[in-house]
């Protein structure tokens, strides 16, 4: 009885999303992340004169730096929990959460604080990455043979 | 035509993620994660490659290219070394990133006080 009582109290003040809306916002600006992704390798590729495929890591790295430094300044969190998924899925979701992490831990030092924490949130990505890109690297290597 | 594509592949698993985070009790950490095995996942059968030959800068920005990142460098290294170079060439692709992620956040959080 009581049990109930308190869930009806949340579900009632809990905010309601509007779902539809969120994932119209997650998807203009997820798409309009793939749009300067393209535009900044091609831009790289023709500055450069380099070819496409190692434009796309100069890409990636201006991407980590522009999250990294508009976290710093304070208002990425807000565009975060405006956007959600739609600047949490592009490569500057990574750069967030480990920049945010590096500037929440440096107070409590360099090793244990600074150190020890800034891959707290980045960390599952690395390590999932890398146990499903051995499995499936075997899978692909007993399967295909490697590049084909 | 490839900025198109590269708006609605990007966008498309932007929304994807946007779906599961709503509807479940998944956190963003999950749905990162759940997306990085998909990227590597679907380079098994060359998908991957396929969607970075028509979207361009849209296949390689989403956290997916990450994964797809990972098993392709170390498929290069396995092709002349076996299964030795699965683990040597892993890093070979991504590592511009990681150690990026690393440098910038490091030094940047010297420079800036966190703001609440």
């Amino acid at each position: 009885m009581e049990k109930n009582k308190y869930k009806d109290l949340v579900t009632k003040h809990t905010p309601k999303e509007n779902r539809l809306l969120n994932a119209f916002i997650a998807f203009g600006i997820g798409g309009m992340l793939g749009v300067i992704g393209e535009l900044l390798r091609t831009f790289y590729a023709y500055i450069l004169d380099i070819p496409k495929q190692d434009a796309g890591v100069f890409m990636t790295t201006t991407l980590i730096f522009i999250g990294c430094l508009l976290t710093c300044f304070g208002f990425f969190d807000k565009w975060v929990n405006f956007a959600r998924c739609g600047l949490i899925i592009p490569i500057t979701g990574f750069a967030h959460s480990m920049q945010s992490a590096a500037l929440d831990y440096r107070r409590e030092g360099f090793v244990t604080g600074l150190g020890s924490n800034m891959l707290k949130l980045a960390g599952s990505v690395i390590i999932y990455g890398i146990i499903s890109a051995y499995i499936f690297g075997i899978v692909r290597f007993l399967i295909f043979g490697g590049n084909v | 035509m490839i900025y198109i594509n590269a708006f609605l592949f990007s966008g498309l698993i932007c929304l994807l993620g946007e779906i599961i985070l709503d509807n479940t009790k998944l956190t963003p950490g999950h749905i990162t994660t759940i997306f990085v095995i998909t990227g590597s996942f679907l380079d098994i059968f060359n998908i991957y490659d396929y969607f970075v030959k028509i979207a361009g800068g849209g296949a390689l920005v989403p956290i997916t290219s990450f994964g797809h990142l990972l098993i392709h460098g170390a498929l290069d290294k396995a092709c002349d070394l076996g299964f030795m170079g699965l683990m040597m060439g892993m890093f070979d692709l991504t590592s511009t990133g990681i150690v990026a992620a690393i440098i910038f956040s490091f030094f940047l959080s010297f420079l800036f006080k966190p703001q609440n």
